[in-house]
């Protein structure tokens, strides 16, 4: 039952959905300020997208796949590149410049406020700053999904389209998931900066261990890369970040290998795992805070 | 005012070496202050390599695979193991492929060149810069000694991961060491690959004369230098005509142009009048440098103290 405004309960139950809208809607604000600006930063982020298209069509110039038997042809491993790009640009639109300014905030004492603000300090430091222009990456990969999509089922050997309204749930479910776990990992490294003081090398960190995610787990799944196969599979689950929803949406639901539904649920798990982890190394970490200011 | 003219004449050379050093001294020790950092992050910088190693790994499986296939082999999957030492890619066995990146790496370590257009621009929007003005010390010069000093450092901190990482990966250099020569021209195309490097990005800088916010310009030239310098892979997987537009641009200088030297992919008939070339485009750019901050100069105007 809703309360009316104003009563105790709806001041001790902060809305958690207006705040973030609100949020939002600042953060456009203050990227509109300077429209010419935003519009730059649009272009910079998806020309950067654009030179990886560039790089990998030269790579299909001499590979029919990436990868012997691997169905990774060029119209799948795009729809690969393209939920790489949902899933870091909506990271690096909501989470990035958080993270960022978190370490800040440890660094000159201005996480007090957020401390004594009635709401989860995790969702106010998580949710507080947006990237708007960061989402330019997000439609950049939804032209190249379509575009894949319509080549795919172009080929004479297709019928009808690999899609079904039952893959498209599935896909935005895990690239849910994918977010989430990401989420985990950032807000876990820059947790870490409470103890560490200065994490700028740990940002880098993050940036070399995501690397790990942005390609095919196949390409691992031989000699030692067995080994970092396990470790980024199931220690720091990066690999089933893009893997899991970029393979459903590039072949059809049916048939499988028997691997890869087992590997979906691991997914859901491991979301789960990194969620409360990163929960708790927040917590835990926010227990040994002292406050910079004087 | 003879005197005095002939006393400055003479002190002029021992003065400035002795500037020059204290400079060079200042700057190694600033950047030395967080060394054990530095060190981690340059291991860490290494860490996309692994990534490649097993991407190009794959590229090559499958395009022996269809290799084999097109030539009318029943089973691509039968061809001998020793094909991938054999099939290249725009002349790069896939040993090649790995040393190709790790070179790189040596050779942005000496081109890239960090906060120096940014930083230049920066002077130049806060008044900083006319300090070089009224001072007897040149600009470009001075930023040049700090350029050198921090690369003495970051080579002294940085050798050791690198040591470590071309021990690990030693086995992807099958031709082992180049003969002296190609070493020595290895070695000049890094010193050439560092000045070209500082002279195009200092000019880069200077451009904030004229416009005072650079970093959006910065950022496309980055951009442009990451895929055109051979950086994301060698300049020779490019289709023809691309690659020859892109091998006419200084760009390449900063990246492939040292690793295709020392792994022996510049024909040795071509290679002397390629290390030319590169001279002619250091040449062209310490013009260019030099030209663009007399130009600024001479529409700044400094207020204040």
């Amino acid at each position: 039952m809703p309360h009316p405004p104003g009563t105790p309960q709806d001041l001790s139950q902060p809305r958690y959905l207006r705040v973030f809208l609100t949020f939002a809607r600042n953060s456009l604000i203050r990227d509109l300020t300077f429209p010419t600006n935003f519009l730059f930063q649009c272009l910079t982020s998806v020309s950067w997208t654009m030179m990886n298209v560039g790089f990998y069509l030269i790579i299909f110039q001499y590979a029919p796949t990436i990868g012997e038997n691997t169905g990774w042809r060029r119209e799948e491993f795009f729809l690969f590149l393209s939920t790489t790009w949902f899933i870091n640009s909506l990271v690096q639109a909501f989470f990035m410049p958080n993270a960022e300014e978190f370490s800040e905030l440890i660094r000159t004492g201005g996480l007090d406020f957020a401390l004594l603000k009635p709401i989860d300090t995790q969702f106010l430091i998580s949710f507080r700053r947006m990237e708007w222009s960061s989402l330019a990456n997000f439609v950049a990969g939804l032209i190249i999904a379509i575009i894949s999509l319509v080549e795919i089922a172009r080929r004479p050997e297709q019928v009808g389209w690999v899609v079904t309204p039952l893959t498209i749930a599935l896909y935005l479910f895990y690239l849910g998931c994918g977010v989430a776990i990401m989420y985990s990992l950032m807000i876990t490294l820059s947790a870490t900066s409470i103890w560490l003081g200065r994490n700028q090398t740990l940002y880098d960190f993050w940036f070399y261990i995501t690397n790990f995610s942005r390609y095919p787990m196949e390409i691992y799944q031989r000699g030692w890369g067995w080994g970092l196969w396990g470790f980024f599979t199931f220690a720091i689950p990066v690999l089933v970040v893009v893997n899991v929803p970029a393979r459903l949406l590039a072949r059809p639901l049916d048939p499988r290998a028997w691997w890869e539904w087992p590997l979906a649920g691991f997914a859901v798990l491991a979301t789960v795992v990194s969620l409360l982890a990163s929960r708790w190394v927040f917590r835990t970490a926010l227990g040994s805070y002292r406050s910079a200011s004087s | 005012m003879n005197r005095a003219l002939h006393f400055a004449r003479e002190t002029t050379l021992a003065d400035r070496i002795r500037t020059w050093w204290v400079i060079l001294r200042i700057s190694l020790e600033e950047r030395l202050v967080y060394r054990g950092d530095f060190a981690l992050g340059t291991l860490m910088r290494f860490l996309p390599i692994i990534t490649q190693i097993f991407l190009w790994g794959a590229i090559f499986q499958s395009a022996i695979g269809h290799d084999a296939g097109s030539a009318g082999a029943q089973n691509p999957s039968a061809v001998p193991q020793t094909a991938t030492s054999q099939i290249a890619l725009g002349g790069y066995r896939f040993d090649d492929m790995v040393a190709y990146y790790l070179m790189t790496m040596i050779a942005r370590a000496f081109s890239s060149m960090p906060g120096l257009s940014s930083g230049i621009a920066s002077q130049i929007r806060q008044g900083e810069i006319k300090r070089y003005l009224i001072q007897p010390v040149d600009f470009i010069g001075f930023l040049l000694l700090q350029r050198l000093a921090h690369k003495v450092a970051y080579y002294s901190v940085a050798l050791l991961p690198f040591a470590l990482v071309f021990f690990l990966c030693r086995n992807y250099f099958v031709d082992g060491w180049p003969e002296p020569g190609r070493l020595i021209a290895f070695v000049a195309s890094l010193m050439i690959g560092f000045l070209i490097g500082f002279f195009l990005e200092a000019t880069i800088g200077m451009i904030g004369f004229w416009f005072l916010e650079v970093s959006s310009l910065l950022f496309i030239y980055m951009l442009g230098s990451f895929f055109l310098s051979g950086h994301m892979f060698p300049l020779t997987l490019l289709p023809d005509w691309i690659e020859w537009l892109v091998q006419m641009l200084p760009l390449k200088y900063l990246a492939y142009f040292p690793a295709a030297v020392f792994l022996g992919k510049i024909p040795a008939d071509e290679l002397p009048q390629e290390m030319l070339i590169q001279a002619a485009w250091l040449g062209f750019f310490i013009i260019l440098c030099r030209f663009t901050y007399a130009a600024g100069i001479r529409r700044y105007s400094g207020f204040g103290g």
